[in-house]
């Protein structure tokens, strides 16, 4: 506690470039997945393909993977920008996944009701699908935040500050409240993300949670199956 | 581009290719702490997992640590172990350890819950006991979803060997990138790297073959319904 009094600006220094470093690929893997995963459903022939493609893209090891973009995007082998697209790279992956999924459970009747009463087909993508896609769309993006938070702290090993910097230093330092720290910060960041994922849930989606309907938990486990390495 | 050709001329050397720090031995290394990683974990994972399954019970606390130990972050459970521990091999074993418990303990419950009840209570109707209804009925039948746990846990446990190589103790290919990153050597760097996601590729390719083999294997793949 009193190293953490002590260095509390730079505690929170670190908590805010973790916050970014996470928050970015978490929303932009999000954007991105979300129409891949839409073609998916739509395309039953390629889906196969485009799910192992994730999976194959998810399996890369994250320090390898960091240390392999500078020869791909031509960065610098220290730019924060690695971290950011292996971790959207990684979003995608997953989320691409529950996204298909969240489409499929998208009853087919209810589609053909909207066509009926005279929806467009981008507007009834828009209004019809995706909001009933949602439930299982934020399982997926739970699971998505949760690992990035953690995997931010990897990037520590090539100089990139965030959290992950309290453990090389207080490893360096033989320090294990700084690096105690560091965990606790983690997991409460990761926690923050879940919480403002579900309260935005019950906020956007207030059907899915009166009862009788599927829950938006359900769908993690199993999902969680699916999912290969990355530390 | 230079970097990319050094990459090539790197792993094509063979002075790469023999000796402590050679390329064979370096992989030779990572496989033997995933295995033995995996090995201990499953020792835990697996009669807990099938347990839980099996009884139904303590499975909301199942879900809860599995997912909580999802969020720790592998570097800071490592980096505190080894202050404990000292360097060498063991922390990050139990690191590693640790790690791979979640997936292997979920996809042993969340195997057997998918098996289906009618199913079990006809092995039970039938007079099965209920050792030979999990072993003849219930790992048969989820041994896909089992398969998958390990195939979750190998592939996190050899992402996170990479990591381990952080103290100076354990070997294994991690030992290319983060001691190439303390020169500055970049071909060393995306060459290990290189041999790392090779390696994460074919266990997972292995692990779909064994996952087909499994699935294909069952008595029967659907229950017929009368």
């Amino acid at each position: 506690m009193t190293w953490f009094n002590a260095n509390t600006d730079k505690v929170w220094d670190l908590l805010l470039s973790h916050l970014w470093l996470s928050g970015l690929p978490i929303l932009l893997g999000f954007v991105i997945a979300v129409p891949i995963g839409w073609f998916a459903n739509r395309h039953r022939r390629l889906r196969g393909t485009i799910l192992s493609l994730g999976g194959i893209l998810y399996t890369i090891p994250s320090l390898a993977f960091f240390l392999v973009l500078p020869s791909i995007i031509g960065t610098g082998f220290l730019d924060p920008v690695n971290v950011v697209v292996a971790l959207t790279v990684y979003a995608v992956a997953i989320m691409v996944r529950s996204a298909a999924d969240a489409f499929e459970s998208v009853s087919p009747a209810v589609l053909d009701a909207a066509t009926a009463t005279g929806f467009a087909p981008a507007g009834r993508a828009f209004l019809v699908e995706l909001p009933l896609a949602g439930p299982v769309l934020l399982a997926g993006l739970r699971v998505v935040a949760v690992s990035t938070v953690s995997l931010v702290s990897v990037g520590a090993l090539i100089g990139v500050s965030n959290l992950g910097s309290l453990f090389t230093e207080g490893y360096r330092t033989d320090n294990d409240a700084e690096i105690l720290i560091g965990v606790i910060g983690i997991v409460g960041l990761a926690l923050l993300f879940d919480l403002v994922l579900v309260i935005a849930g019950r906020l956007l989606m207030p059907w899915a949670y009166t009862g009788g309907q599927r829950t938006p938990i359900k769908p993690i486990v199993s999902f969680a199956q699916h999912l290969g390495g990355v530390g | 581009m230079s970097v990319l050709n050094d990459t090539v001329d790197w792993l094509g050397d063979s002075a790469n290719w023999s000796g402590d720090d050679g390329i064979p031995h370096r992989l030779a290394q990572h496989l033997d702490y995933t295995a033995l990683t995996v090995v201990i974990a499953a020792a835990i994972a697996i009669p807990i997992g099938l347990w839980v399954g099996h009884t139904g019970r303590l499975r909301g606390l199942a879900v809860i640590s599995t997912g909580a130990l999802r969020a720790l972050p592998t570097l800071g459970v490592l980096a505190y172990a080894s202050l404990f521990s000292g360097i060498g091999i063991k922390p990050a074993i139990f690191t590693l350890v640790l790690l791979a418990i979640p997936p292997l303990l979920a996809g042993a419950y969340a195997g057997l819950e998918s098996v289906n009840r009618q199913t079990i209570d006809a092995a039970r109707a039938i007079g099965m006991t209920e050792w030979q209804i999990l072993r003849k009925v219930e790992v048969p039948l989820a041994l896909p979803l089992i398969i998958g746990g390990f195939r979750s846990a190998t592939l996190q446990v050899v992402a996170t060997a990479t990591v381990a190589a952080y103290i100076p103790g354990p070997g294994g290919l991690g030992r290319y990138l983060i001691d190439g990153l303390a020169v500055s050597d970049y071909a060393r760097i995306v060459g290990g790297s290189v041999v790392v996601i090779a390696l994460a590729l074919v266990l997972d390719g292995l692990f779909v073959i064994l996952q087909r083999v499994a699935l294909g294997s069952r008595p029967s793949r659907t229950p017929t319904v009368a």
